[in-house]
């Protein structure tokens, strides 16, 4: 697929926006269907048509395997951090109330966007991490 | 009766596609048959109004596991190996399974109605009454999702990741002895 124009220009308009999409359902998934789990995997399918199109040693270079994986393991790191930030400032594990000591409908809201955020940044990161492995194995046929 | 009627059409579709990838030798077929089966219940799910699991399955299922079951049949070849023999016992268990299941749901109270015992449980009765001034989100499902029930949706993402390691150690191209798979050659398509 590397030498076909229209598919090659295709994908270059069409990826900015897959990746605008992906935050839209990201940060409305608080008013619509959506959050971080579809965000992620609409995060990560931009760049599996990337790979797609213009090849696994292209798209490692703007997105090396190294920092994919990191990202999985950082999206975990931020949501287990907000349960511990949560502990640190004197409620329970999970419990945004205490993120803000004046207001905890602030506190919910500031710890659902961090844990959707963390969400989001697993997802992307394991969906292009797997992908990268699959695609980048030959196959005994060819 | 136009909903009954998109229902049916959409369960008939289903059950087509189901056929279809049982019955399909080419697996390249197949994958894209399981795709399309993917969206048909994405298109269902929304009719139920379970918009946000439509919005997963369409994304997830139709999308990025049809790119995984793709990228593996360029590895392990796209021809079914042919089995002559009817096989008997898997066919009685599936039978009877399907069969208990079908009398199981005899016992599902009917759809949407809003008497049933979900729509009763004052758990329920709560995340509706109470979600939208405890946490300050619109969607419930979302305010469900990472407050009320945040430690499941841990639980999720650490399933993720552990998918991620799981699949890191298994496929990360290291062989043992005897093998002639070198770092560049790993250049993909």
């Amino acid at each position: 697929m590397e030498d076909n124009v229209i598919l090659r220009v295709a994908t270059k308009i069409l990826t900015p926006y897959i990746l605008l999409f992906a935050l839209y359902v990201q940060f409305h998934g608080d008013y619509g269907p959506g959050g971080g789990f579809q965000a992620g995997v609409i995060f990560a399918s931009a760049f599996v048509l990337y790979t797609l199109i213009y090849g696994l040693e292209t798209a490692k270079l703007v997105l090396p395997l190294r920092v994919a994986s990191l990202c999985g393991a950082l999206g975990v790191l931020t949501y287990a951090g907000v349960g511990v930030a949560t502990m640190i400032m004197g409620g329970e594990f999970l419990n945004y109330n205490y993120l803000n000591s004046h207001d905890p409908e602030h506190g919910q809201h500031l710890g659902i966007l961090l844990v959707e955020l963390g969400v989001l940044i697993t997802v992307f990161g394991v969906m292009v991490v797997i992908f990268y492995s699959f695609a980048g194995r030959r196959g005994a046929k060819e | 009766m136009i909903e009954i009627s998109v229902n049916l059409f959409l369960l008939t579709m289903l059950a087509v596609t189901g056929l279809l990838v049982v019955r399909l030798k080419n697996l390249f077929t197949v994958a894209m048959v399981t795709g399309i089966y993917s969206l048909l219940s994405a298109v269902f799910f929304t009719l139920l109004d379970a918009v946000d699991v439509a919005f997963t399955e369409a994304a997830v299922g139709a999308g990025v596991s049809t790119v995984l079951i793709l990228g593996t049949l360029s590895l392990v070849g796209h021809q079914q190996k042919e089995h002559k023999t009817v096989q008997i016992v898997p066919l009685v268990i599936v039978t009877i399974t399907g069969l208990l299941l079908m009398y199981g749901t005899l016992d599902i109270p009917p759809f949407g109605k809003g008497d049933n015992p979900i729509h009763q449980h004052e758990t329920t009765v709560h995340y509706l009454e109470e979600s939208s001034h405890e946490t300050g989100m619109p969607n419930v499902v979302t305010s469900i999702l990472a407050s009320y029930r945040g430690y499941d949706t841990f639980g999720e993402t650490t399933v993720i990741f552990t998918a991620m390691v799981g699949v890191l150690l298994l496929m990360s191209g290291r062989k043992g002895k005897g093998s002639d798979c070198k770092e560049g050659d790993r250049d993909g398509r």
